[in-house]
């Protein structure tokens, strides 16, 4: 019932946002209580597995439920909904001189019904409906990327539809071959647990080409190189808050499809998926870490880094294993909360500075000192420095990795790792120390609830890399026993 | 039956080559709206051989959104200037085109191969290899086109080709998910429409091709 619920507050919050108000802050501050509802309930199902036996949040039944991995994603979504809806209190508020009253009731329409389509994606139990949500997660968030509406967001918005939607169609063959070798194996029910249980029983023929097109589909919506060129785009096009949530926490609902579907491709012989897994990682992150040393847009190079991070998550996946099973879901979490705050802090540095031009910002750390330290420390945690939570997960999958002897993944890997890193600590660093360039105009303040999204986002950025709640750790666990056979 | 079903198969995969080489807009949305009906047939008659209400229900749907509604919100949304254009220039020339396409119809048939080895009906020998055909010319169709509306078509290709293997696949799917699929698309095709008018206001053409201001230096 409480997943009904979660999926019923954003899509009141929709409607009522639309109404106009003489402030026009009311749809912005019940986005903020919305949010708020959903993080808690979020909450209580993340902290549920721990209570009891169960391993499954009952739902209704056949539609929807909640396994440990789809809550730990549920928990991010929510976590990141919220902060980005603060965010977007101030930031959208200071663009509303532009686009209008109208155009912030729309944008905040939009957002929840964005939110509501990302939740709706681990919750859904049926394949043919998480296909579609992951679809409307695509058509809800295009014109929030071309919210300004500018030559350049437009063209951004125009390739993300396309592109990603060109992905689902392939997703969709995918799926639709999948229910076939269901239908073949005696299964009833398209759900995640009837498909898990048959899946044995599948003509290893019907997975292994299934899983290519939904790899494909589901792979270009996660951005994943060679169909990554939507992303770097839209993502940098973006208002800062959407960013957060679109580099955040979207890419994660279309790769949660594909790590979903491991102990179903697992059957396949040969380590078959784990071939093509480790493949499409290695691609993405080493494209990205080469493509990182080269770019001049900040927002682009949190873009880049994000592709990165889904290549590094999909090489754990291919890895297999228990060990590396947990760095997969400790990446993403980790992932999750660091990318949307480093995106906040690039919103920030944007509202001060104007400028999307890495050379043209210099000196942050004076012109403003709570914005250079959260771009600093945004940039060290998401390139992969001890002691944050990027750092702990992918030290625990390449340890995983070296376990389980694939040295020669783990080295290209690690190197591409470290070429990323300096690609990002590089431009940061320019960014945040040396004599402030004066394209910041003076008494130029960031709005109050974009210093609070700030202040509450950094926290699980700092807190997780030191020590993991055992409600939460209990949470990982259990994700990482369900991606095993 | 199962003749007929190759017939309507032959002539689909027909309406996708014309997609590719058809130069005028509206001629594009017309061949369009001759698919839908063509993938609703094929609908039908996998309905009365597999005795089931349930796949004629999605050939009236399909008639219903494909057939008539995005046809109609295409009309309307677009100024005649629009639609009367021609594309003249094509990134790749249409003979060229259409040989890479049948080259890309055979490829989608040598992937499928395997699969209709081990379970096959004549039906889903048919539907599955012009089904991913659809799909994988659809997407050949969008990379080659500039043209807003033309990339749009393009999409709505692939998800008919989507839909064509699924009838024979999948044809036990529950209804809702064909219920939401109708709708899915119907969004897509009023989303990407939106987009064009707001980047032919914006820009002044619907030339999304020559739109290539974001990459890397």
């Amino acid at each position: 019932m409480e997943l009904l619920i979660i999926l019923l507050i954003p899509l009141v919050a929709a409607v009522l946002s639309l109404i106009h108000t003489k402030k026009g802050k009311f749809a912005a501050a019940m986005t903020i209580i919305a949010a708020f509802s959903v993080f808690i309930l979020s909450l209580h199902i993340a902290i549920y597995p721990h209570s009891g036996m169960a391993q499954n949040t009952p739902g209704i039944k056949g539609w929807l439920s909640c396994n440990p991995l789809s809550a730990l994603i549920l928990l991010l979504i929510s976590f990141v909904g919220l902060t980005a809806s603060i965010f977007s209190f101030g930031y959208i508020g200071d663009a509303a001189k532009k686009v209008g009253s109208g155009g912030v009731r729309r944008y905040y329409a939009r957002y929840n019904l964005f939110l509501l389509s990302m939740l709706a994606v681990p919750m859904l139990s049926q394949l043919a409906m998480v296909w579609i949500a992951v679809e409307l997660t695509t058509l809800f968030s295009v014109f929030l990327v071309s919210f300004e509406e500018t030559a350049e967001s437009l063209e951004a918005a125009w390739k993300y539809v396309i592109l990603t939607c060109m992905g689902a169609a392939f997703a969709l063959i995918g799926i639709l071959i999948l229910y076939r070798g269901l239908t073949i194996a005696g299964g009833s029910a398209f759900t995640w647990s009837e498909l898990i249980a048959v899946s044995p029983n599948i003509p290893p023929l019907f997975l292994a080409v299934a899983f290519l097109f939904i790899l494909i589909g589901f792979g270009t919506k996660a951005g994943l190189v060679p169909l990554h060129t939507w992303l770097p785009d839209a993502h940098s096009q973006a208002p800062s808050p959407v960013c957060a949530l679109l580099s955040g926490v979207e890419t994660t609902t279309a790769l949660y499809v594909i790590i979903r579907l491991l102990p179903v491709i697992k059957v396949i012989p040969n380590d078959y998926a784990s071939m093509w897994l480790m493949i499409f990682g290695l691609v993405s992150v080493g494209t990205a870490a080469f493509l990182l040393l080269q770019v001049t847009d900040y927002k682009r190079l949190f873009a880049f880094s994000t592709i990165e991070h889904m290549g590094i998550i999909l090489v754990a996946a291919g890895l297999g294993g228990q060990a590396a099973h947990l760095g997969v879901v400790y990446q993403i979490m980790a992932h999750a909360f660091t990318k949307s705050f480093c995106f906040f802090a690039a919103g920030a540095v944007l509202l001060l500075s104007g400028t999307r031009d890495i050379s043209s910002v210099k000196g942050m750390i004076r012109t403003s000192p709570l914005a250079g330290v959260c771009l600093l420390i945004g940039g060290l945690a998401i390139a992969g420095a001890p002691p944050f939570a990027v750092f702990l997960s992918e030290f625990s999958i390449i340890s995983a990795g070296l376990a389980g002897g694939h040295y020669l993944v783990i080295a290209l890997l690690a190197l591409f790792i470290v070429i990323a890193f300096c690609g990002i600590m590089y431009r940061v660093n320019k960014m945040v120390f040396g004599r402030p360039s004066g394209c910041c105009p003076q008494g130029l303040s960031l709005p109050f609830t974009c210093r609070l999204t700030l202040l509450l986002a950094i926290v699980p950025v700092i807190l997780f890399g030191l020590y993991i709640p055992g409600h939460l750790h209990n949470l990982l666990r259990l994700a990482a026993l369900s991606l095993g056979r | 039956m199962a003749q007929l079903n190759a017939l309507v198969g032959g002539l689909f995969i027909i309406t996708v080559f014309g997609i590719i080489s058809v130069r005028q807009m509206l001629g594009g949305i017309r061949l369009f709206v001759l698919q839908s009906i063509l993938l609703a047939i094929s609908a039908c008659i996998l309905g009365v051989v597999h005795g089931s209400i349930h796949l004629f229900v999605v050939a009236g749907i399909t008639i219903g959104a494909k057939g008539l509604l995005i046809p109609w919100l295409l009309y309307n949304m677009f100024s005649h200037e629009i639609h009367a254009r021609r594309e003249i220039t094509h990134v790749i020339n249409i003979p060229s085109s259409l040989l890479i396409a049948a080259g890309l119809t055979i490829f989608a048939y040598f992937v499928v191969h395997p699969l209709l080895g081990i379970d096959s009906t004549p039906f889903i020998k048919v539907n599955l290899p012009i089904g991913l055909a659809g799909v994988l010319l659809g997407a050949y169709a969008i990379t080659v086109r500039r043209e807003a509306l033309p990339q749009l078509i393009g999409i709505l290709t692939m998800e008919n080709g989507a839909f064509f293997a699924g009838i024979s696949i999948a044809p036990n799917m529950p209804l809702i998910s064909e219920l939401a699929a109708a709708f899915d698309v119907l969004i897509i095709a009023l989303v990407i429409g939106i987009l064009t008018r707001k980047i032919h206001k914006r820009v002044g053409t619907t030339m999304v091709g020559k739109m290539v201001s974001l990459k890397e230096k």
